[in-house]
């Protein structure tokens, strides 16, 4: 009875386990099955013609350019502001201070909060300092989407190097910012972790960038003007119902995925501890 | 440094403070009992019942853990418990993957496989008619995109339990199953049920996935099969009509402002429970 209920048992998880990554597998075949015929060279070299909802031709070049330039600029501000925090709570305060535990525990819930109440939030930023549907909208809100993230996985690594490394040198007469460059170097691998996470998920998110981002048929390199993004791309041109139109929303979708996975086989690649589901 | 850290922690103050701004008129103008628990939504002649979005937001997170919480528990288990790091090697980069894959993907292969096989193939047993954009296809998505959450958090609780406690219970002569059903699941009890809150607070909060397979007609869902149309996705929708009606904007404000305070809650309440329980085996 024992072993029998043992083996029931061992056999469900296997089972279970095996349904996870077939579901995997097969969200993969059905993006890569539906998306790989309309992927052609127009697709990418081309902004659409015509109207994005309605026109047949060309392709969403402008949404991979404009999801380009938004992750570009989200990620460097986010860089700006979560590193500093993360040297902060770890260098230049005590890591187990009970000024760093109430920041870690608030990014931990800023990390829940779902991407639509930064868009929502973003989005009232924006009318409040009188800036319309823009690039830097967009930016803005994506910026608070990943900050979290960033700090978090930079926190990750830097709580385990030692506070040694920071008090020799500066027992050697450098001055802080000369320590911190030290630091920085050793926590590398873990700030390029920090940027592929964010990047991901920053590329791929539709909620924040809907209300701030808007969109547009072409290409805009002023922050001012609205951009197109690959995850707006594809739910706009999804819902049109004109064939050649969702034929662009699944090039869109095919070519988001191979980015996501470009980006998780990298994260695996670089840091090796951290895990992007670790929660 | 210190300047930055601050301005960070005052962020979840100033995103909760501007959102009850905008959502003030609903407090100070609408009774709030009908504003909750009545379904008729008619913005234009400034009629806000929220039922319909709340009952469809429920019972799509409820769908999704009701389907996700076996199959994430019993994955993690094997993996905690049984399965050699060879076949860990090989599950991680799964899970990342599944946690990786952006919400519209997810809404992408809804539509193209959920929605069909509901409508042609589940549905057609039940009801008369069902279009497949439903309570039960946003509840399936949501289930797989919450699936890597729970089984990476209880991966980690699994993981916090001293060797030395099955190591007891083994040598009493219980098998390996004995020792997960009545040791190691029952001392992690408080991390599962953390990590179902957090995937509850993820389930309420995801947006475009879910509006994409969940026909948003604003009429309380009969049954799993009808369309239905939850809190985020009345957000998303109606971004472009709610300046033209102060009233209107000040309802969806609301929703979100609702949106924001649950998960705030749950992910605190989830967040201490987890730190307490890494910290109780750290010696």
């Amino acid at each position: 009875m024992r072993k029998l209920e043992e083996r029931i048992f061992k056999v469900l998880m296997i089972i279970s386990s095996l349904v996870i990554m077939s579901v995997l597998l097969y969200i993969l075949w059905i993006i890569i099955r539906r998306g790989l015929p309309s992927l052609t060279w127009d697709m990418v070299s081309k902004v659409p013609s015509g109207g994005f909802y309605l026109g047949k031709e060309g392709g969403i070049l402008n949404a991979i350019v404009g999801s380009l330039y938004l992750i570009f600029g989200s990620v460097l501000i986010s860089t700006l502001i979560s590193l500093p925090v993360a040297l902060y709570i770890n260098f230049l305060i005590s890591k187990k201070s009970r000024f760093s535990s109430i920041v870690r525990f608030s990014f931990d819930i800023l990390f829940g909060i779902p991407s639509i109440v930064y868009g929502a939030f973003g989005f009232m930023v924006m009318i409040y300092l009188g800036i319309q549907a823009s690039l830097l909208g967009g930016i803005i809100a994506v910026s608070l989407l990943i900050i979290p993230i960033m700090v978090r996985s930079i926190d990750e690594v830097a709580v385990y190097v030692p506070k040694d490394l920071i008090e020799a040198p500066l027992s050697l007469g450098a001055t802080k910012f000369e320590t911190l460059k030290v630091v920085v170097r050793q926590i590398l691998p873990g700030i390029t972790t920090a940027i592929l996470l964010a990047v991901g998920r920053g590329i791929g998110d539709a909620a924040t960038v809907l209300f701030t981002a808007g969109y547009t048929d072409s290409i805009n390199l002023s922050p001012a003007q609205p951009a197109a993004t690959l995850p707006l791309a594809i739910f706009f041109q999804l819902s049109s119902p004109i064939e050649e139109v969702q034929n662009r929303a699944y090039a869109a979708a095919l070519i988001l995925t191979i980015i996501i996975l470009v980006i998780s086989f990298s994260t695996r690649y670089f840091g090796n501890k951290l895990s992007k589901s670790k929660v | 440094m210190l300047g930055l850290t601050i301005l960070c922690l005052t962020i979840l103050f100033v995103i909760g403070l501007v959102l009850l701004s905008k959502a003030f008129p609903v407090f100070r103008d609408k009774d709030l009992f009908k504003v909750f628990f009545t379904s008729g939504w008619r913005p234009f002649k400034g009629e806000y019942g929220f039922l319909t979005f709340i009952f469809s937001t429920l019972n799509v997170t409820f769908i999704a853990i009701l389907i996700a919480l076996p199959f994430s528990l019993l994955t993690s288990i094997y993996l905690s418990e049984y399965s050699t790091s060879r076949i860990k090697k090989i599950f991680n980069p799964i899970i990342d993957l599944l946690s990786g894959i952006p919400p519209v993907i997810y809404g992408v292969w809804g539509t193209l496989t959920v929605v069909p096989l509901i409508s042609e193939k589940i549905a057609p047993h039940f009801v008369d008619f069902s279009t497949g954009y439903s309570v039960l296809a946003g509840g399936i998505v949501l289930a797989i995109m919450i699936t890597p959450l729970i089984i990476s958090i209880t991966n980690e609780v699994f993981a916090a339990i001293p060797k030395d406690i099955r190591e007891a219970s083994w040598s009493l002569g219980a098998t390996k199953w004995e020792t997960v059903k009545k040791v190691v699941l029952r001392k992690s009890l408080p991390g599962i049920i953390a990590a179902v809150v957090l995937a509850i607070s993820r389930a309420f909060g995801e947006t475009i996935a879910v509006l994409m397979v969940c026909g948003n007609v604003t009429e309380l869902p009969a049954s799993i099969f009808d369309s239905c149309y939850p809190l985020p996705a009345l957000i998303a929708n109606n971004y472009g009509e709610m300046m033209s009606l102060p009233e209107y904007e000040a309802a969806l404000m609301f929703s979100a402002l609702l949106l924001f305070i649950i998960i705030v809650i749950f992910n605190a309440g989830s967040r201490l429970i987890l730190n307490r329980v890494s910290k109780r085996y750290q010696q």
